[in-house]
């Protein structure tokens, strides 16, 4: 255990260290974009206004309320308390709507759809990978050019495919949205029946993507180690192929659990453009409009929310490695 | 050397892969020097054409008419105008008046005619049936009555002097032009976009600049990767851990989040095709520089890099005539599947609304994009978007096939 507990704390500093340098990352990028927002802004509000006093009142006030008026160093010290508490300040482009506010809107949406359907995608796309490396054969020469074609294929492009057959022809489930448009959010049985409709496709969606990259992965792994020398000692011991079998494919295994760790990532930047595809209510979308608006703050807090995610789970991946490869702590202890 | 390639060359999938990829180079290299359009030039008024040969009615007019008697062409032409709705809306009335479905056939256009011609009657009146559906069957009949016409049109100008139109010349039913006599044709074979502009050498244009990108990117995230890997890997210490934590840092922080970040801070005006690409490049090198790490740390004590250590060679000669061989397999993969995911990152951020600005020229994203806005997928014109996905799908896909057959080259353990 003592050698878990410094694997832990090693990788706990490292998950603050790179909180930490996204956190900087996501204050300081959208800040620097030229142009003045807040002019922006006062603008659409003095739309028609002729008093010039008037306008540079708005300008004034709306530059206090939103802090640009401050340095930078001044506005991130205020950013990172307000931050603390949870306060990401107004959004631009959505305003009076605080950002903490549609950020909290979006955020379940996308929580619901992308982890699932990341973890659903890596499981079926190892089990095909590891059968295609077992099998071999006719499986493997169909499921291997599928597999490379669909990896390859960009995300939004599976996503516009499967509006486009199952949405728009077959129409068998709606378009876009997260909900039918004519309802309120409740619990009601119609309400959670439109919610699970309107799931299927951008789920399906990012599933496919996700088992294509998977199952190659985990095809390789297997042949390597198929053809490792411990499979060929057990097989001259006269052990059972089944059971060989479980030794090869836990030890397969376990880089697929740093893969997955380390292209999640990846994975969530190509199901945040599909939900913007399906316009799901989640943060991909808010995200568009809030490039779309020039929304700095709304930007930064859901790349930020976004990094966040991606860290923790990364996070809690490489915890639960240590626990199923006791190599990983025999290493780190030493 | 030589050895190597006919080794590459050898492997189904390589060929396949490069095939492909040729193919697609070529076509962006020889369809600019055939039709010298510009590819943003808006021919169309209106959005959304569908593909075909589009022939000037105007000048049909004046070209050489031909007589041809055929007899199927008065059903072709009311077979033509008549819709899924009206025929069922034929049906209706039929079914209603007392004819039989079994009798009624909506894709026999000559005989629900017929049916119709010899059934409908204006003053019999159905039970049930709106006062505006009344109307509509009889602005139906009417309709089909001018489709069924024998007779020709006349065409007419309008004089000034006199203030009244006068016949220039009649359109028989029976008139034909030859295509080739009429002086305007243009052929779009994908159609028009919602701007109006011509699809297939918009496509072409976008894919010569999103290999442009693609390039530019992977070679900049390549040189940094080997750099960084190289020098780590090799020269071991501190610059190792300099370089592992920085890498450390941006293998979790999602490259996707960086570009959006990276972009937008940018700005509009300053987008152009190359700066995207440098930022991806910039965004995407660490994948590189880790493996080229790992693989320099374990050539790192070979016998051969101590000897030419032992002979006094410098840094830059070892690394580059001992070392770099050895990877070079492994740096060209990384390097197709870094171009291959730079067209791929150039897609995602314009659909975001961040790729290069839109004046100048297009890209592979800024067509999805374009396409995604006006709906076209919704709508169902599939010429805007498909092609462009096909094209994406294509190039990756063929850079893939490469990378697969290179590695099973160079890796026997993976061959079948």
């Amino acid at each position: 255990m003592k050698g878990y507990r410094k694997y832990f704390l090693n990788k706990l500093g490292w998950f603050a260290i790179t909180f930490v340098f996204a956190f900087l990352l996501n204050f300081i990028l959208p800040r620097l974009m030229p142009g003045d927002p807040v002019a922006a802004i006062v603008s659409r509000l003095a739309q028609g206004m002729s008093n010039t006093s008037g306008v540079q009142a708005i300008y004034q006030q709306y530059s206090d309320l939103f802090g640009t008026n401050k340095s930078l160093l001044e506005q991130f010290f205020i950013y990172i308390q307000n931050v603390a508490h949870g306060d990401f300040g107004f959004s631009f482009s959505q305003y009076p709507r605080t950002v903490a506010d549609v950020i909290k809107a979006s955020i379940w949406w996308t929580i619901a759809l992308q982890f699932p359907a990341i973890i659903v995608g890596w499981l079926i796309g190892n089990t095909l990978g590891a059968l295609a490396a077992y099998l071999k054969g006719g499986f493997d020469k169909v499921l291997m050019p599928v597999s490379i074609f669909v990896s390859n294929f960009p995300a939004f492009g599976m996503a516009v495919f499967f509006m486009v057959i199952f949405g728009v022809n077959l129409k068998w489930f709606p378009t876009s949205g997260g909900y039918g448009f004519d309802l309120i959010p409740s619990f009601s049985w119609n309400f959670i029946w439109s919610v699970i409709v309107h799931y299927q496709l951008p789920f399906w969606s990012i599933v496919v993507i996700a088992i294509g990259g998977q199952a190659i992965g985990m095809r390789s792994m297997s042949i390597y180690e198929l053809n490792a020398d411990y499979v060929k000692y057990s097989r001259f011991m006269g052990i059972k192929d089944r059971k060989i079998v479980g030794y090869v494919f836990r030890n397969a295994m376990l880089p697929q659990v740093t893969g997955l760790a380390l292209s999640i990532g990846t994975m969530v930047g190509g199901a945040l453009v599909a939900e913007i595809v399906f316009s799901y209510p989640g943060l991909g979308t808010t995200l568009l409009r809030a490039i779309l608006g020039q929304d700095y703050p709304l930007i930064s807090a859901s790349t930020l929310i976004v990094t966040v995610m991606v860290l923790v789970a990364n996070f809690i991946i490489e915890i639960l490695y240590g626990f199923i490869d006791p190599r990983i702590k025999a290493v780190q202890s030493d | 050397m030589k050895h190597t390639i006919q080794q590459v060359f050898r492997s189904g999938k390589f060929v396949f892969g490069f095939a492909i990829f040729a193919a697609v180079l070529l076509i962006v290299i020889f369809y600019p020097l055939i039709i010298t359009d510009g590819p943003l030039s808006i021919i169309g008024q209106g959005t959304f054409f569908p593909p075909g040969i589009y022939v000037n009615v105007y000048d049909s007019m004046s070209s050489t008419v031909y007589t041809l008697n055929l007899d199927d062409a008065a059903a072709k032409r009311i077979a033509s105008k008549l819709n899924e709705d009206d025929r069922l809306a034929l049906k209706e009335w039929l079914m209603a008046a007392g004819v039989s479905e079994a009798e009624i056939d909506t894709t026999d256009t000559q005989k629900l005619l017929d049916l119709w011609v010899n059934n409908y009657d204006s003053k019999k009146s159905i039970p049930g049936m709106t006062n505006a559906k009344r109307n509509y069957y009889v602005r139906l009949n009417t309709a089909l009555k001018g489709l069924m016409a024998t007779e020709g049109v006349t065409v007419s100008q309008f004089n000034l002097q006199t203030q009244t139109l006068e016949e220039v010349d009649a359109v028989e039913q029976s008139d034909f032009v030859n295509i080739t006599e009429v002086a305007n044709m243009r052929v779009l074979p994908l159609g028009t976009d919602n701007f109006g502009r011509d699809v297939l050498t918009e496509l072409v244009a976008a894919t010569a600049v999103s290999l442009k990108i693609g390039f530019v990117a992977g070679i900049i995230a390549t040189l940094i990767g080997l750099t960084l890997g190289l020098l780590g890997g090799y020269v071991g210490g501190i610059v190792d851990d300099i370089i592992m934590f920085i890498t450390n840092l941006f293998i979790v922080i999602p490259s996707f989040v960086l570009l959006i970040l990276i972009s937008f801070s940018i700005g509009q005006e300053q987008r152009g095709a190359v700066t995207i690409a440098v930022v991806i490049g910039f965004t995407s090198w660490v994948w590189t520089a880790r493996a080229v790490r790992s693989q320099v740390i374990s050539l790192r004590n070979r016998d051969h890099v101590n000897l030419s250590k032992l002979s006094g060679h410098s840094l830059v000669h070892i690394i580059l005539s001992d070392i770099l061989p050895y990877i070079a397999s492994y740096v060209i993969m990384a390097l197709i599947l870094q171009i291959s995911s730079g067209i791929l990152a150039e897609a995602s951020l314009s659909i975001l609304g961040l790729g290069p600005r839109t004046t100048e020229v297009p890209t592979l994203g800024l067509m999805m994009n374009w396409a995604m806005i006006y709906q076209a997928q919704i709508l169902g014109k599939w010429w805007a978007y498909l092609p462009v996905l096909v094209t994406i799908a294509l190039i990756t896909f063929s850079m893939n096939l490469m990378n697969t057959g290179l590695d099973q080259v160079f890796n026997p353990a993976l061959r079948d």
